[in-house]
């Protein structure tokens, strides 16, 4: 096991440094002068141009500029925002609790539905329920979801007026940030009301971004379900007069989820992209809207640190799921 | 008789048997066909979009705006699904959105595929150090969400549909490179391929006459998923108002330019998006019996 995982670390290394130097080159690909754009000016007299070429290193050669660039990430130094001129990294982690509580919150909603779904429809393959959930699972997994939250914003906000419109949580409350979690904070705060409107926040957007991982999950446990049901182990424990209940439940169910886990894992991705549409669409303060206000507004500092910081977090996760993966299914670490 | 017709059977072309093999296990699943017939519609509509488009896709009716359907009250039958903020007729414009979309899933699909083929090939068949070095290279450009890598892209090349469509492809391209190479490795110990190596073939006849041919069906597969899915990340694109640029009526920034009036006129933002989800859709639902037709464990021999 441990072979195994200082495998998949070794493997990450050469894929982090990578993507490092993609962060790395992008600033420098950007037409026009780097120096400029990071000092968010759009003149300069050339004393001054020399100085801030030298401040921000670009006077040395590009390896050794690459070196110092790693260097500083290493020691959590991601620049300064153009805009801003906050840490990016502050920024980040200021936004970062916003996006993983929503995305949290979808996984959840697709999870608890998807796999549900999915072994029923394996069990009463061909019935009408099967062709209902995987229609409906096609259509989700076809679905443009910044145009899927419009319509929950028509119907939900517009004409039922059940939720708000955008942000995390009514301007009445006002309470210090705990952990960063509007749900927990809002129970932690003790004010009455602040949880129902977290809530009520919260459910369009997380329906929004946990509907493409739902479709793949409903799809995924289904086809797995349905390989693991026509196996001799599951007659057998037929054959046993075990009950329906237990035969699905205990001795499929487990054998099926394995490749269910990989597939959850590698929404990770799936969510990130899609965190940038929702949170767009719903003024949710996470880091994918943090992301397009800086493409909007040409920070390419934030631009460069976000696309970092995401991917690591990415490859992280994935890194998890995998070895996750290789302690469920041993057959994998070999 | 019943002797020549037999040998007039066994002598059809290889192409015509395999096709129609294909399209008995395809018609087998009925959405699938549903999906093509839909699909095909879309072509003939972005074909003919000048015949069928009732108005000018740009032409703005200064006594028309935000015009409701004409089966809503104050409808009128010139303007069949309604008109926009500045009285663009929206069956017009959609009519010509089918236009951007298919070309934009035609060409991402194409360039991805026929690079991601190229690069998974040679990693494939040569492997050693061009394959650690192209399959790392691969796995980076997958660390990153296709949507933000797209982003980042467009916000180095500057926004518009060409750039939006190149950092797609770039986004699309390494799952090529995967099947590629490993159906080529697949392949490439298989008898008959030794069989032409001996018979005198050079690699490149290897490689594109002898071997690739036999890896088609899965990439097939991803083709039209890259389809479906380069036809939603333009659409985002362009909702973000990084994709294709206004006035263009892409459907995806025909929405962006709709969002203010969500609760006002629900016509505006609703019927592009209709649009984008039946092509999508519809697309899916090929990809599905394609996978069917051509997955050979899938087939009941």
């Amino acid at each position: 096991m441990l072979q195994f995982f200082l495998r998949r670390i070794a493997v990450l290394i050469p894929t982090f440094l990578g993507v490092s130097l993609i962060a790395f080159s992008f600033i420098r690909l950007l037409p026009g002068d780097p120096v400029l754009i990071l000092a968010g000016q759009h003149a300069m007299t050339p004393e001054q141009h020399a100085a801030a070429m030298h401040a921000l290193g670009f006077d040395r050669s590009l390896p050794v500029q690459y070196l110092d660039y790693l260097g500083n990430m290493l020691q959590g130094d991601f620049g300064q925002s153009v805009v801003t001129k906050r840490s990016v990294l502050q920024e980040f982690f200021a936004r970062f609790p916003a996006t993983l509580e929503l995305s949290i919150c979808a996984m959840i909603i697709a999870v608890c539905l998807g796999i549900p779904a999915g072994v029923f429809a394996a069990v009463k393959r061909g019935s009408f329920f099967d062709h209902t959930v995987m229609g409906t699972a096609l259509i989700g997994y076809s679905m443009p979801i910044f145009w899927w939250g419009l319509l929950l914003i028509i119907l939900f906000s517009g004409i039922l007026q059940w939720t708000p419109v955008s942000g995390r949580i009514d301007l009445l409350y006002y309470f210090p940030s705990v952990t960063g979690f509007m749900l927990i904070d809002s129970l932690l705060s003790g004010q009455k009301g602040a949880f129902g409107s977290a809530v009520s926040h919260l459910i369009l957007p997380a329906i929004v971004l946990g509907t493409i991982p739902l479709a793949v999950i409903a799809r995924q446990t289904r086809s797995a379900m349905l390989e693991v049901l026509s196996e001799d182990y599951v007659r057998t424990a037929r054959a046993k007069g075990l009950p329906p209940f237990r035969v699905i439940g205990v001795h499929a169910l487990r054998n099926a989820l394995i490749p269910v886990i990989t597939t959850i894992g590698l929404q990770v991705g799936v969510l990130m992209a899609g965190a940038i549409l929702t949170e767009t669409i719903f003024s949710w303060p996470g880091v994918g809207k943090w992301m397009v206000d800086s493409v909007f507004k040409r920070d390419y500092t934030v631009i460069q640190g976000g696309l970092l910081l995401i991917a690591a977090i990415i490859m992280f996760v994935n890194l998890i799921v995998d070895l996750l993966y290789g302690l469920i299914n041993p057959r994998i670490r070999h | 008789m019943a002797d020549t017709s037999i040998k007039t059977a066994n002598e059809e072309s290889p192409l015509r048997r395999v096709l129609a093999e294909f399209w008995f296990y395809f018609a087998e699943n009925r959405g699938a066909v549903i999906g093509l017939w839909v699909f095909v519609a879309l072509v003939l509509v972005a074909i003919f979009a000048p015949l069928l488009a009732p108005h000018e896709p740009y032409l703005q009716y200064r006594d028309a705006v935000l015009v409701p359907p004409v089966w809503q009250e104050g409808g009128r039958s010139a303007y069949l699904l309604g008109t926009d903020a500045v009285g663009r007729d929206i069956l017009s414009r959609l009519i010509y959105g089918a236009r951007y979309s298919l070309f934009i899933g035609i060409v991402v699909t194409t360039v991805a595929m026929v690079c991601g083929i190229l690069i998974g090939v040679i990693a494939g068949y040569f492997r050693g150090w061009i394959d650690t070095a192209i399959m790392r290279l691969m796995d980076i450009i997958l660390a990153f969400p296709s949507l933000l890598l797209a982003l980042v892209l467009v916000a180095v090349l500057g926004p518009g549909l060409i750039n939006a469509m190149i950092a797609i492809a770039l986004v699309y391209q390494p799952h090529f490179v995967r099947l590629t190479r490993a159906a080529v490795m697949a392949e490439k110990s298989r008898d008959y391929v030794v069989a032409a190596r001996v018979a005198g073939a050079g690699p490149l006849r290897l490689m594109f006459r002898t071997i690739l041919p036999n890896c088609m069906a899965p990439l097939i597969v991803q083709g039209a998923l890259s389809f479906s899915n380069a036809i939603l990340d333009a659409a985002a694109l362009g909702f973000l108002g990084m994709g294709a640029q206004p006035p263009t009526p892409e459907w995806g920034t025909m929405l962006a330019e709709a969002r203010e009036f969500i609760l006002r006129a629900w016509w505006v933002v609703t019927l592009p998006g209709l649009a984008i989800l039946i092509t999508v859709l519809a697309i899916n639902l090929m990809g599905d019996g394609l996978r069917d037709a051509l997955d050979p464990k899938m087939k009941r021999s």
